[in-house]
């Protein structure tokens, strides 16, 4: 058996592993396990290449394979241990920006690699599409990491001939790369086409509402697979094509299924400036004026101590003030006094599909509570207390009844059908996306303000003595 | 465009079915641990990066090697990482319920 032929056997093992990974994880029995299946086929195919490589590494290029692995893995290692659950969409979005920054890195490596001298189609066309993909898919999980960590508004960032702005680089970088091609490899004309795929990245997502990140970052996650795809083409690797195209391929799944979930359109994700300061517009008067009623923590206690049935809807407010834990015992307080409790897990309840469901289960919720929204939204005209820790848009009434809305058309959960709705929240400010909250207004709304770990505490306190 | 090509084109066409096919009934809790997980997948370039970075020899290819090979890394061992964190979580559970069960 010849290397290369060893080669492509070990790199379709690994291509194996990956899909089987994928597969497993698809499935929370098996999920654990798919990870790691994925991660030993990665180590496989890795080992392999340095094997492979083990006779023609300069001394360069050994010290910085080996300085660039053990600094990475550390910081890799380091970070992904440290990060809190709530912060993991941005610490996703910075490890993926990460992964299409090394593509964009790769192609622009192998484009000067024959520096002055015209580049063959075949090779050229894939490091273009890789350098300008994962250079996009860099830039802009950056922006994400940024507005999701708060170190830049969240709210959309607009300007006027945003679009025309946008089109026109696009345009720009198309035609250096179609100048790339056809004449020979310059470093003057990579550098700048890079800094302008730079540019864009940053400019795309910038106008994007921080609502709508993990939309965002799902879709530059299958970027980065896809220019990970393209350098497979350019450097005639087997195992970069396939693991690239299959995170392209479900990673594009993913995005639709999570645009779907916000009963929204893609192209209405990122082209739409969503969230914007102008409250949806029939709202915008009528609501400036009204009082809300808040509650005591002892009235809101007892309510829910004498109820016989109550619906959670916990949302990214309970992940950042880090009250799941005080929602649990609040929870379970209510069972052993006879209450009947379920949460309500909206599609995009925190930062991304599922997210609120890690959370829940970082707090040992039985999945068996923990309801989809299908599920459970007849249930709510049955139930005496609808419990919102923390939640705004996902229960907004206007996403049924205002078509001027923004989220209009959005699936909420009926929060607003129960007999009862305690919300608590830490302001009257409006949620993620910016809109005012009619539910807020209703008369059988009570809420209580406060940092949502602060009230579920109190609340604890409110039902033992009740 | 050569047979080479042709062949790598199948590979891909074929590789995209598969990430449809394999990912379509995956229930919501696990949104965000596949889409980690499949995050740490892409990683796969740190071949691509250790094949560029090997032979470097100016001091660009020896900055671009560097820079690429970290990355990759931080990509692919931070997503595993990361991955298996969240999952962690899920595990704690007794069996049996609904897990599964996907509306």
């Amino acid at each position: 058996m010849t290397i290369a032929i060893a080669t492509e056997l070990i790199y379709l093992l690994a291509a194996v592993m990956f899909i089987l990974g994928l597969q497993f994880l698809s499935s929370p029995r098996s999920a654990r396990h798919g990870n790691w299946i994925a991660a030993v086929g990665m180590v496989i195919a890795v080992v392999w290449t340095v094997m492979l490589l083990r006779d023609s590494f300069t001394t360069a290029g050994l010290i910085i394979c080996v300085v660039g692995f053990v600094i990475g893995g550390v910081v890799g290692v380091v970070s992904a241990r440290r990060v809190k659950m709530m912060a993991m969409p941005q610490m996703v979005a910075i490890f993926n920006g990460a992964g299409g920054g090394a593509a964009a890195l790769v192609g622009v490596a192998a484009l000067l690699k024959l520096a002055g001298q015209p580049i063959e189609l075949q090779s050229g066309f894939p490091e273009v599409f890789a350098v300008i993909i994962g250079g996009i898919s860099f830039a802009g999980s950056v922006i994400a990491f940024l507005k999701l960590q708060e170190l830049i508004t969240g709210a959309p960032i607009t300007y006027p001939g945003q679009h025309l702005i946008n089109a026109l680089l696009a345009i720009v970088i198309l035609v250096l790369a179609a100048i790339l091609l056809v004449t020979n490899s310059s470093i003057v004309v990579v550098t700048f086409m890079l800094a302008l795929v730079l540019v864009l990245g940053v400019t795309f997502v910038l106008p994007i509402g921080g609502a709508d990140m993990p939309v965002v970052i799902s879709m530059l996650n299958a970027c980065t697979g896809l220019a990970v795809a393209a350098s497979g083409f350019a450097l005639n690797n087997f195992a970069l094509i396939v693991a690239g195209t299959l995170v392209g391929a479900s990673g594009t799944l993913l995005t639709r299924k999570m645009s779907d979930a916000m009963g929204r359109s893609l192209v209405n994700v990122l082209f739409g400036a969503f969230g914007q300061v102008q409250v949806s517009k029939e709202g915008a008067q009528s609501t400036g004026a009204r009082t809300v009623r808040s509650g005591s923590a002892e009235d809101i206690g007892t309510l829910l101590a004498y109820s016989s049935s109550v619906i959670i809807v916990p949302g990214y407010g309970l992940a950042v003030a880090q009250g799941q834990h005080a929602l649990k015992e609040l929870a379970d307080l209510l069972e052993r006094r006879g209450v009947e409790v379920k949460y309500a897990i909206h599609p995009v309840a925190g930062r991304m599909p599922g997210h609120m469901n890690v959370l829940l289960a970082e707090a040992n919720v039985p999945y068996e509570q923990l309801k989809e929204m299908d599920e459970i939204n007849d249930e709510f005209k049955h139930t005496d207390v609808a419990l919102v820790v923390g939640a705004n848009d996902v229960v907004n009434p206007a996403a049924r009844n205002s078509p001027g809305s923004d989220i209009y058309g959005m699936p909420i959960l009926n929060a607003d059908q129960a007999r009862n709705v305690v919300i608590l929240k830490r302001s009257m400010r409006p949620g993620f996306a910016g809109i005012d909250n009619e539910l807020f207004y209703d008369h059988r709304t009570i809420l209580l303000f406060g940092d949502a770990k602060d009230s579920l505490t109190k609340l604890v306190a409110a039902v033992k003595a009740a | 465009m050569s047979e080479q090509t042709v062949i790598l084109f199948t590979y891909f066409v074929l590789a995209a079915f598969i990430g449809f096919e394999v990912i379509s009934n995956v229930p919501t809790i696990l949104h965000t641990p596949l889409m980690s997980g499949s995050n740490a997948i892409h990683g796969i370039i740190l071949v691509g990066a250790l094949l560029i970075a090997a032979n470097a020899q100016t001091p660009l290819q020896i900055v671009l090697g560097l820079l690429a090979v970290f990355m990759a890394t931080v990509n692919v061992v931070g997503g595993f990482v990361v991955t298996d964190r969240m999952l962690e979580m899920f595990k704690a559970r007794q069996p049996g319920g609904e897990k599964g069960k996907e509306s």
